[in-house]
């Protein structure tokens, strides 16, 4: 069964939709929300209302900082981000918001571990962004593979039989083996806010049963998500950041 | 400790067979599985405590990479074990194995260049299916009667997936008497590394000798980066000049000297009379010791820096481009217009090779003369015609072969050619559009529809001016 990873969707309906088309054409049959629905992007309504209609009909919706935020608060976030979601908060419907908080940070299936940002501490959101970071989350788990998003920058780290771990860059469409003799962290990019000078929204794709991995990327209309950020009157940089992938 | 295997042992459905001569890093079993007639072998490496760590990552390289390869040139991937019981089912390849020649050496030079060509071949496609094998040796080569099969993938890179070999190792990995400069320096990226590789070998079966002995320990390695070995001709004075020019050519030790692509290189062998020879090819000794001395110095000083580019970015840059004349005067116009369509393909190529061909045509029912009215071989003439033409073409003369293929079929020779001789792109004239060629199908048409490769078609029409102009359809 193929699953498709959807990361750090921020509130962009043009990203969204395409991505989730892109992944019906390709033969996904589940689809597993990797957390931050809101924040940054026009759209958060509709990507709320997306994911969960995607929840009852099956998929599994994580928790991502910039949900959490729209109840907690926005104390540990950056002046944009924190910007973003109090402009989000009014915008958002009793329902989404309930919604938002009940969302669990992690979920287990089979030997995998799904979380946002780590699997060490996952409410302290920390960014898997070195090998440092990385053996955190291997140590804090037994999961064979470990999925999260959170850094909006695809990476995959392994840690081999001996004990050494290293990241790798992923290239697109290539079919990665994640081989049963090491453990794997799948930091998957982002659909609506990639940084990785690449602008295409970028999901993941897993065969569960020849575990195997394909990092996905999706060129959409992000001109019109940027404009939309624009007229929203939210800060400049997040529509930039839409054109430059960065 | 997991029990001994035996004869008879089923394992997931495959029936060990017959234990072959077991590795250093692993056992081998012929095995067999109901209702399936592809020979195969079992191949069950040794994870013993304490074993080197480089055995278990290989077995994860080769269970990574070999299911990606396809193609004549490499074992068929059947299946692989799981974390409990780890081992590789691939196809048993029939045939000789180059480390048996190895006693049989010096071999001819004829020999030398077949077996180089066949390995050439082997490695450029998998050089293009994005793996670099990066421990080519004899003994994992097996000719077989029309190619050469490339066996043990387990230290070998696929340019898309992580480098589990590099992660793991301290320092260089590969064997002593084979490993390429770059390789020693730490650089698993360069496809040119397996180009070095085939030099040892070649050198090895030309000469009865290695090129840099067989050290074992790795500090020992590094001495090719300024010690040139002793050219093949000095150790056996029946190697020909462009063996040893392709030979040295291929160990040299900055990539950017050795040839681009393997394809290149099999392209020189299987012509040795079109090799350009250089100072390669007359030397008979080492260079002496102030010379070394200095080399080692400047290598001291400015170590080489690796340039890595994506495996396909560099085969792309490095294509053979076969280009087809004909040399009537009344295609003067249009020969103009092919020299500008091959000058524009070969802008943005800096490592690109042109062949040159003309069709000799022989008529399908007469036995043709091999002389003209006066005596004089027709090939010779076209020859001259060809070189003539490639006066407007602006590419070292190293890089451009002339060649006369002679048939009734036109089309066809260009074709087999191209298949032959791995071609990237095609650039050939249309001469035209008569009625008889529109009924009888032209030249051109034929090789666009059953080229191996990219094909462009030239036209040349004069316009108004009367000049001739050129325009051209691309077919990918």
């Amino acid at each position: 069964m193929w699953i498709g990873l959807f990361s750090d969707i921020h509130a962009n309906r043009e990203a969204l939709e395409a991505s989730l088309a892109h992944a019906r054409a390709s033969g996904i049959s589940r689809l597993i929300f990797l957390g931050d629905y809101v924040g940054y992007g026009a759209d958060p309504g509709f990507a709320v209302d997306t994911v969960m209609r995607e929840v009852e009909l099956g998929a599994v919706a994580l928790l991502g900082n910039h949900d959490a935020a729209i109840e907690a608060g926005t104390r540990d976030m950056n002046p944009v981000a924190a910007e973003a979601i109090d402009w989000t908060r009014p915008r958002l419907e009793r329902r989404q918001r309930e919604f938002l908080s009940r969302l669990p940070l992690t979920f287990e299936d089979n030997n995998r571990l799904f979380v946002h940002a780590s699997a060490h501490a996952p409410a302290h959101w920390e960014y898997i962004t070195s090998v440092a970071s990385a053996s955190r989350s291997f140590m804090a788990t037994r999961a064979q593979v470990t999925f999260c998003g959170h850094v909006h920058v695809p990476e995959l780290y392994h840690l081999s039989p001996t004990g050494k771990i290293a990241g790798f860059q992923p290239v697109q469409a290539v079919e990665i083996p994640l081989l049963a003799q090491r453990r794997w962290l799948v930091v998957m990019g982002s659909v609506g806010q990639p940084r990785d000078y690449n602008p295409a929204a970028c999901y993941g794709a897993l065969d569960t049963e020849r575990n195997a991995l394909i990092y996905v990327r999706v060129p959409y209309d992000n001109e019109t998500a940027a404009r939309k950020v624009r007229d929203a009157g939210l800060p400049q940089i997040l529509s930039l950041r839409l054109i430059e992938g960065a | 400790m997991k029990p001994q295997l035996e004869d008879g042992q089923v394992i997931d459905g495959f029936r060990l067979v017959d234990p072959l001569e077991s590795g250093g890093m692993a056992s081998f079993w012929r095995v067999a599985r109901e209702g399936d007639d592809l020979p195969m072998l079992m191949k069950i490496p040794l994870l013993r405590p304490g074993e080197d760590p480089l055995t278990i990552i290989g077995y994860e390289v080769e269970q990574m990479i070999l299911p990606r390869l396809t193609g004549p040139h490499v074992p068929r991937f059947v299946a692989a074990g799981d974390f409990e019981r780890p081992y590789i089912v691939m196809e048993f390849i029939h045939g000789t194995s180059v480390k048996s020649l190895l006693e049989k050496t010096p071999l001819p030079s004829t020999e030398v260049a077949a077996i180089g060509a066949m390995i050439a071949f082997a490695l450029h496609d998998i050089h293009r299916q994005h793996v670099l094998h990066l421990d080519l040796k004899p003994s994992n080569v097996i000719l077989r009667k029309d190619n050469a099969v490339l066996i043990d993938f387990g230290l070998s890179r696929h340019d898309q997936l992580p480098d589990l070999v590099q992660e793991e190792a301290e320092g260089p990995v590969g064997t002593g008497a084979y490993i390429a400069p770059e390789q020693i320096l730490g650089d698993r990226s360069d496809p040119r590394s397996d180009l070095f590789a085939l030099g040892v070998i070649m050198y090895f079966l030309a000469t009865g000798e290695r090129p840099f002995g067989e050290p074992q320990r790795a500090d020992n390695w590094r001495r090719r980066l300024w010690r040139d070995p002793v050219p093949p001709r000095g150790r056996n004075a029946s190697v020909p000049p462009w063996l040893q020019e392709a030979i040295l050519r291929c160990l040299e030790v900055d990539p950017e000297e050795r040839y681009a692509t393997a394809a290149q290189l099999a392209f020189d062998l299987q012509h040795p009379d079109q090799i350009t020879l250089t100072q390669r090819a007359a030397r008979l000794k080492q260079d002496d010791t102030i010379t070394v001395g200095w080399r080692r110095l400047r290598m001291w000083r400015n170590p080489p820096v690796s340039m890595r580019r994506a495996l396909t970015t560099h085969l792309a840059n490095a294509p053979i481009v076969l280009v087809a004349i004909d040399l009537e005067p009344a295609h003067e116009a249009l020969n103009h217009a092919v020299a500008v369509a091959v000058r524009r393909v070969l802008a943005t190529e800096p490592n690109a090779r042109l062949a040159c061909i003309n069709v000799l045509k022989l008529a399908r029912l007469s036995l043709d003369k091999l002389e003209d009215s006066q005596g004089r071989n027709p090939h010779l003439g076209r020859l001259v015609g060809l070189k003539h033409w490639t006066r407007a073409i602006p590419l070292a003369p190293d890089r451009i072969t002339y060649h006369v293929l002679e048939g009734t079929d036109p089309a066809r020779l260009i074709i087999d050619y191209a298949r032959q001789n791995r071609v990237d792109h095609i650039v050939v004239g249309a001469r035209g559009a008569s009625m008889l060629r529109r009924y009888l199908g032209s030249v051109s048409a034929h090789v666009v529809a059953e080229a191996p490769c990219t094909v462009t078609v030239v036209r040349a029409h004069a316009d108004v001016a009367g000049e001739s102009t050129e325009n051209s359809a691309q077919e990918a």
